[in-house]
C-alpha cells in the first residue's frame, strides 16, 4: 500500500485506507522526535514554503519543525510582511515564488479552496493547513493519531464535538476522517453556531450539551472565537460556560474512559474548565506532540518519494 | 525464469548457527555486543542470532530495529514514499560492539543508509555486519563480516529470503533469467 496522493487539500478526498497510512507513518515518525538527534535526511534538498496568510502560531511552528527534522529546507511567508501588503495577488506571489523551486507549499489562508485555487499555478505540492471555514486536514489527523492511541480503534466509537460549528474548519475535517473510520460523530453548540443541513454529513447535530455528554468516548471542545460575541452569535462568555462549558461534573456524565480534546490555543472557563483541562481525561497536550508526527509523516508521503508514480 | 529453492528451513537455521558461532569466536564471546536488524527480514534474523548467542553464552543480547527509508539515497526512483516500519532501538549503542543484520546483500545502499542511520543514534565502538546471503554486485566500497552464504549471481537475478515470522515459511529461493546463476561454496568469507 502507498500514498497515491500528490496533495493533500482535505479529508474529504482520502479513503480511509490512506488515512491509516498516514496515521502509520506518524507513529513510527514519533520515533524520531525522541532520539538525541531528532534529524533525518529524508527531505534533505527539497524545499518547502510556509505560506501563511493568517495568524498562526502553533500549526507554522509545528509544520516548521516537522520539516527541520526531516532535512528539509524552509522559507517562511508571512501575510504582514509579505508583498501582499503592497498589493500582488496571491496567484503573482505563487507565480513569483514558482521560479525559486519550491518542492511544497504549506498553505494557512482565510479563504476556502485557496489549495484549488493556486493548484493550476504550481508544480509543487500543496499542503492545506486551514483554508477558512473549508478544512483543516493536519489537525483531523492529528486528533486521529491521538484518539487511535487511546482508543485503539475508531469502530462504533461515540465522538461529541462542541463549539463554534458554523465557522469551525477543524469540524469539517474531523466529521469526515471520523466517519471514514466508522466513527459516530454529534455536534452540538448554541443554534447560532450551528448551520443548516449538518445530518447531510452523517453526523447528529444536538444544542443539548449535557445530553449528547451521556457515554461519550471522546469529547471535542472547540476555540471560541471571542470576535464572534461582537457580532451577537452569542450574549456572554460567562453565559457561554454556563450552558456549554466542559465542567468536571457534566464531564461525569460521559464514559468513563472518557478523553477531552482541544485544538488550543484554550480558553480556560469559556470551553472547558481548568480542572478539565489539566485534569486525567485531557489529552490536549499529547495532541500538540502528534501534530508534529502527523505532518512530517504527511510530507514525508508527498515529497518522499518519485513525482511521476505518486503523482496523480 | 527459473526458481530453485537453495535453503529450506533447516537450511537457513544451519546457516544462522553457523553466523552466530562466527561471531563468538571473532568477538570472543558475546560481552558488549548488540544486533540490530534492518528492516523487514534483517529483524526477524537478528532475534535469531540473538536466541542462538543467548543459549551458547548464557548472556542477554540486546536487539534493536532499524528502518532505512528516511536514509535512502535513491528517493528519485523509488516510486511512492516506502512503507516505513520504524526504528526501534531500546538501548544506548555507544560504545557497544554492534551488529547489522541484514538478509541479503547486493548492491551495499542499504548498509551504506543503515550506517548513516546507526550514527545518528549513537557512536558504537564499532559496527559489523552479518548476512545470509551475499550475491554481489557490489556498488559501494562495503563488505560483509559474516556471511552465511556466498552465491554467484547475475546482476538481473532474484534472491529471496522467506521467512516463518514475515512469510510465513522458511525458505531460500533464486529466481535467475537463465542456468548461469550456481550457488558458490558455503559460508566462504568476502
Amino acid at each position: 500500500m502507498s500514498f497515491a496522493h500528490k496533495h493533500l487539500m482535505g479529508i474529504e478526498e482520502l479513503s480511509a485506507e490512506d488515512i491509516a497510512l498516514i496515521l502509520d507513518t506518524a507513529e513510527k515518525m514519533s520515533e524520531v522526535s525522541r532520539r538525541p538527534l531528532k534529524k533525518v535526511p529524508a527531505l534533505r534538498g527539497k524545499l518547502v514554503v510556509n505560506l501563511f496568510f493568517e495568524n498562526s502560531t502553533r500549526t507554522r511552528s509545528s509544520f516548521e519543525i516537522a520539516e527541520k527534522r526531516l532535512s528539509a529546507d524552509t522559507l517562511n511567508f508571512s501575510a504582514s510582511t509579505s508583498s501582499l501588503q503592497k498589493g500582488e495577488t496571491l496567484v503573482d506571489t505563487v507565480l513569483n515564488l514558482e521560479r525559486m523551486q519550491p518542492d511544497c507549499y504549506v498553505i494557512r489562508h482565510a479563504s476556502p479552496g485557496t489549495c484549488q485555487l493556486i493548484h493550476p499555478f504550481t508544480k509543487a505540492a500543496l499542503v492545506n493547513a486551514g483554508d477558512g471555514t473549508h478544512e483543516h486536514p493536519t489537525q483531523a489527523l492529528l486528533d486521529a493519531m491521538t484518539i487511535r492511541q487511546k482508543k485503539g480503534d475508531f469502530k462504533g466509537l461515540e465522538v461529541l464535538i462542541c463549539g463554534d460549528i458554523s465557522h469551525s474548519r477543524v469540524v469539517r475535517s474531523n466529521i469526515f476522517l471520523l466517519s471514514k473510520m466508522g466513527a459516530k460523530v454529534t455536534v452540538c453548540g448554541p443554534a447560532t453556531f450551528m448551520p443548516p443541513h449538518l445530518e447531510s454529513l452523517g453526523v447528529t447535530a444536538t444544542t443539548d450539551f449535557e445530553r449528547a455528554l451521556r457515554g461519550k468516548d471522546v469529547v471535542m471542545m472547540l476555540r471560541i472565537q471571542m470576535e464572534r460575541q461582537t457580532k451577537g452569535l452569542f450574549p456572554s462568555l460567562l453565559e457561554y460556560y454556563k450552558t456549554f462549558g466542559l465542567t468536571e461534573e457534566r464531564l461525569r456524565l460521559a464514559d468513563k474512559q472518557v478523553i477531552v480534546m482541544h485544538p488550543g490555543p484554550i480558553n480556560r472557563g469559556v470551553e472547558m474548565a481548568s480542572e478539565v483541562a489539566d485534569g486525567p481525561y485531557s489529552v490536549i497536550l499529547d495532541q500538540v506532540e502528534n501534530g508534529v508526527a502527523v505532518r512530517m509523516a504527511v510530507l514525508y508521503l508527498l515529497l518522499g518519494g518519485s513525482e511521476d508514480e505518486a503523482a496523480r | 525464469m527459473k526458481r530453485k529453492t537453495l535453503f529450506d528451513a533447516a537450511g537457513i537455521q544451519r546457516s544462522l548457527g553457523r553466523l552466530a558461532l562466527e561471531i563468538t569466536e571473532r568477538l570472543q564471546g558475546c560481552e558488549g555486543v548488540v544486533l540490530i536488524g534492518i528492516h523487514r527480514r534483517g529483524v526477524p534474523l537478528a532475534q535469531r542470532i540473538a536466541r542462538l548467542l543467548e543459549k551458547a553464552e548464557k548472556a542477554r543480547v540486546p536487539v534493536g530495529s532499524l528502518d532505512i527509508n528516511l536514509y535512502r539515497d535513491d528517493f528519485s526512483t523509488v516510486g511512492a514514499a516506502p512503507v516505513l516500519r520504524g526504528t526501534q532501538v531500546d538501548f544506548d549503542i555507544s560504545g557497544k560492539t554492534v551488529v547489522l543484520v541484514d538478509d541479503v546483500l547486493f548492491t551495499g545502499r542499504t548498509v551504506r543508509a543503515a550506517l548513516d542511520a546507526l550514527v545518528d543514534l549513537g557512536r558504537p565502538a564499532r559496527v559489523q555486519l552479518a548476512v545470509l546471503v551475499d550475491r554481489g554486485h557490489r556498488e559501494l566500497p562495503i563488505q560483509a563480516d559474516y556471511v552465511g552464504l556466498s552465491l554467484n549471481t547475475r546482476r538481473e537475478d532474484h534472491v529471496e529470503l522467506l521467512l516463518k515470522e514475515t512469510d510465513g515459511e522458511d525458505a531460500l529461493i533464486l529466481e535467475s533469467a537463465a542456468s548461469a546463476a550456481r550457488a558458490g561454496s558455503e559460508g566462504k568469507r568476502p
